[in-house]
């Protein structure tokens, strides 16, 4: 029998990941109200998320607002504390680092946020917000600091003598352009960048995504690009994973994920996704409508967390919840039913890892599978028709 | 529960048959529509000059930039500019009535009954301090003689109708007690409480997950089929247009850039904003190694447009239009080189050309043969 190794490096490219993040959670407490303020139940905002980022490439989250993805680039940021997992950064992992032990990280790994209106002091220049971090960080000579921020800013397409401006005096891209001259000052090997273009209009984003590309590939920075656009993701990543309410559903390359989502929820997304050529054929797209809302991160459903609104649920859903098993060289899905639309079977795929039979009940003698929350891939896996056959006996019992 | 009034609302109208009658008017007319704002620093040139037409049972799609001057557009359709500080010229007539003019009296009367707005932002429309079911209620009562008990089943009944679940239960919650997505819903059960005969939604979705914006587009388009209303939808999302749209009309600087019916308009543009929209925007079906073409610098002010064509600053073309007219002469609004109805202001002599030569085979070169084959039978 193949055997999953926990361990395998990232068959993504020949290098070591830059990024292995591991079982990664954060709970925000609920406190009660009144005096004494005491815990009463948890926001499970990331509940144990896995994945790689290779050094120089790029990782994308999508998901709908809510399922987690600020929260996991303020994780690997370490603006927030996490609750439970790794972030091993170049094999440090940095998830319980104090502030101090920190400070040598801070520089490489930097982020791009959303709002180019709230994320720059309005009352410094543009020179003090790009130039600080150098300052911060004594990155260059105090006298050459302002060399360096003219430097930036002509990396970034702005007017080097510009750096005397207050942010209000630039536009909306232009603002965006200031965020990652700043991101850039400390030549960072991982960028998190947060909805980076989601406040721009679609001309100034095409500026913004063209870019970030071009700065990927001049300095060799990694990306961990967080945005709901999938077609912006596609565009940009060339490895995707979609959340749900705090959980990775599904991760693949992206012809694989866009073209053959294994997942219902990934389905139900991409076919939402209005589309321009639709013009030519008239009428809407044929789409998978999901009925209510997404449950409360407070108190998830049990089992599969999408069961609520899939439309494949069983029993077993709610039972058991299902691993994120790898099904292809460079494919993953949380489903115990996945396959591709209109050719999945009765047979849960996770028995065997899960060591439960059809109904999602415990078969005394199987031992769930060990390893499965490692991240990257195997270059040793099971594809969905090696999961079946080994699940069906079990099923049958 | 039911009363008269309810059972005549649009719940039953999906039984009736419209059949437009011939020579009529559209529903909505919009005649040289002039909107000017003087401020402190000069006037706001927000639209000018603008005309279009939407017939009932039809969708209009408004494309632009943030600034081109849609929302100030469409504003202007439902009376709401303050005429002590806008200065307004042109027509709009809504059924045959003029709102440039009217008194605020008309006005209301027509707002919220035979015209409705549905905004971005459903929390500038619903009132934090009251029910959702009080407030669509109060929109029933302010244009029916019934009494509040058949308003407030009516907004159940709305609600209801616009999926939300267990409306009965939900009627009396406050805004802040819904999601996004059902918080959009309750202002589009508002803004149809009195079954309006054209809807304006400014950004419907802008703000939505796309799961959601899906279901609520989907019963945009199960209200019009029911109840055959005109619709503006106004976006920056040229997939929605795609998928929502009978006609487009693209706006720049206030003005009327290309218009035309939607397929048409989407495969075989002419005008160079246009092109850069389409191909500013990544591809979520198709490979992914193209690198987008940005359209360079950013929209112009309003207060100090450009002479002569207002995309003039921004366009990689004009140097293919003899002299200086592009810097010089504002382009007219003409007949496009194909198809009927379709029309786009620029100077380019030969746009077509160089859409399929030059613009789409650095887009979408899959596209090339497809867009040829149009031409061909739009041309015939
Ligand atoms: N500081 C916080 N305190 C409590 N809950 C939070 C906090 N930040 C985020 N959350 C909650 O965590 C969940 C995930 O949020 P977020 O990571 O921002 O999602 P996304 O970026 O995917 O929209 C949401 O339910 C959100 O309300
Ligand atoms: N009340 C107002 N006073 C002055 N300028 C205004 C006013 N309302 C809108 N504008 C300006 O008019 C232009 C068009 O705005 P708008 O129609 O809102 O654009 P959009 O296409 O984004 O909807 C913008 O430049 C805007 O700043
Ligand atoms: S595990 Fe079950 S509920 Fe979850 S996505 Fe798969 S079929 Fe649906
Ligand atoms: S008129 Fe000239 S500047 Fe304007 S869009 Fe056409 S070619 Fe470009
Ligand atoms: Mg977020
Ligand atoms: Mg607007």
């Amino acid at each position: 029998m193949t055997e999953l190794r926990p361990h395998a490096p990232s068959t993504f490219t020949s290098e070591e990941p830059l990024l292995e993040v591991v079982n990664l959670k954060k709970w925000f407490p609920v406190k009660s109200s009144g005096l004494v303020r005491r815990t009463v139940a948890n926001v499970q905002a990331v509940d144990g998320v896995s994945f790689s980022v290779p050094r120089g490439g790029s990782l994308g989250l999508v998901g709908e607002s809510g399922c987690g993805k600020s929260t996991t680039g303020r994780l690997i940021t370490r603006l927030y504390e996490p609750t439970a997992g790794q972030i091993r950064f170049e094999d440090t992992d940095i998830a319980k680092l104090s502030k101090r032990e920190m400070l040598p990280y801070r520089s490489e790994i930097q982020m791009i946020f959303q709002d180019p209106y709230s994320s720059l002091n309005p009352r410094h220049t543009v020179g003090t917000i790009v130039g600080t971090p150098l300052r911060v960080h004594d990155m260059v000579p105090k006298d050459k600091v302002l060399d360096r921020v003219r430097e930036l800013l002509e990396v970034v397409g702005l007017n080097p003598e510009h750096y005397n401006r207050y942010p209000s005096e630039f536009s909306g891209g232009q603002r965006q352009r200031i965020g990652i001259a700043r991101a850039l000052a400390l030549q960072p090997k991982l960028l998190v960048a947060d909805e980076p273009v989601s406040a721009l209009d679609v001309s100034i984003q095409a500026q913004v995504v063209n870019l970030l590309q071009d700065v990927q590939r001049e300095f060799n920075i990694a990306f961990l690009f967080i945005a709901h656009d999938l077609a912006v993701v596609r565009h940009f990543c060339p490895e995707v994973a979609v959340m749900y309410l705090g959980k990775i559903v599904e991760i693949a390359d992206r012809e694989t994920l866009y073209s053959r989502p294994h997942h219902p929820y990934t389905q139900a997304l991409l076919s939402a996704v209005p589309d321009v050529k639709q013009a030519s054929v008239g009428g809407r797209r044929e789409r998978i409508m999901l009925q209510g809302d997404v449950p409360s991160p407070i108190n998830p459903p049990s089992g599969c967390r999408f069961r609520t609104r899939c439309w494949m649920a069983q029993d077993i859903c709610a039972k058991q919840e299902p691993p994120l098993l790898q099904i292809g060289p460079r494919h993953k899905v949380a489903c115990h039913f996945a396959g591709e639309r209109g050719s999945t079977g009765h047979v849960p795929i996770t028995l065997k890892a899960l060591g439960v039979n059809s109904h999602g009940d415990p078969v005394p003698g199987e031992e769930p599978m060990q390893g499965l929350d490692a991240p990257g891939y195997s270059p040793m896996f099971k594809d969905r028709e090696t999961h079946l056959r080994e699940s069906e006996p079990l099923a049958d019992r | 529960m039911s009363s008269p009034h309810v059972n005549e609302g649009f719940l039953s109208a999906g039984q009736q048959v419209f059949q437009p009658s011939a020579g009529e008017d559209p529903f909505l007319v919009v005649d040289e529509l002039t909107v000017r704002f003087p401020t402190h620093d000069g006037l706001v040139q927000a639209v000018t000059d603008l005309s279009y037409s939407v017939e009932r049972g039809k969708t209009l799609g408004i494309v632009g930039e943030s600034g081109s001057g849609k929302s100030v557009s469409s504003m202007a359709v439902l009376g709401l500019h303050d005429p002590r500080s806008t200065r307004l010229s042109g027509s709009i007539r809504v059924g045959g009535r003029e709102i440039v003019g009217a008194d605020e009296d008309d006005l209301r009367r027509l707002r919220g009954k035979d015209v409705a707005m549905i905004f971005q932002d459903p929390l500038s429309a619903l009132h934090p301090f009251y029910s959702i079911g009080d407030q669509i209620a109060e929109a029933y009562l302010l244009h029916n003689k019934v009494s509040k008990r058949e308003a407030k089943a009516r907004a159940v009944e709305m609600l209801d109708r616009v999926g939300i679940p267990q409306a009965r239960n939900r009627v009396d919650d406050f805004p802040h007690q819904f999601s996004g997505g059902m918080r959009q819903r309750a202002m589009i059960a508002m803004a149809l409480v009195n079954d309006p005969k054209l809807l304006i939604a400014d950004e419907p979705t802008t703000a939505l997950d796309v799961t959601v914006q899906a279901q609520i587009l989907d019963l945009l388009q199960d209200l019009q089929r029911e109840f055959n209303s005109a619709i503006i939808i106004i976006t920056h999302d040229l997939g929605v247009i795609a998928e929502m749209a009978d006609d487009v009309l693209v706006m720049y600087a206030g003005r009327a850039v290309e218009t035309g019916p939607t397929k048409l308009l989407l495969t075989n543009p002419e005008m160079p904003y246009t092109w850069g929209l389409l191909s500013s925007v990544p591809d979520v079906t198709a490979s992914t190694d193209a690198r987008l073409i940005p359209i360079p610098g950013n929209p112009p002010s309003l207060l100090n447009p450009p002479s002569g064509c207002p995309f003039n600053p921004r366009c990689a073309h004009k140097d293919k239009v003899p002299g200086d007219l592009c810097t010089t002469t504002l382009p007219d609004l003409l007949p496009a080189q194909v198809g009927e109805d379709h029309r786009r202001r620029c100077h380019l002599p030969d746009p077509e050309v160089i859409y399929g030569t030059e613009v789409l085979p650095e887009i979408a070169p899959n596209l090339v043969e497809q867009h040829e084959q149009t031409r061909e039978e739009e041309t015939r």
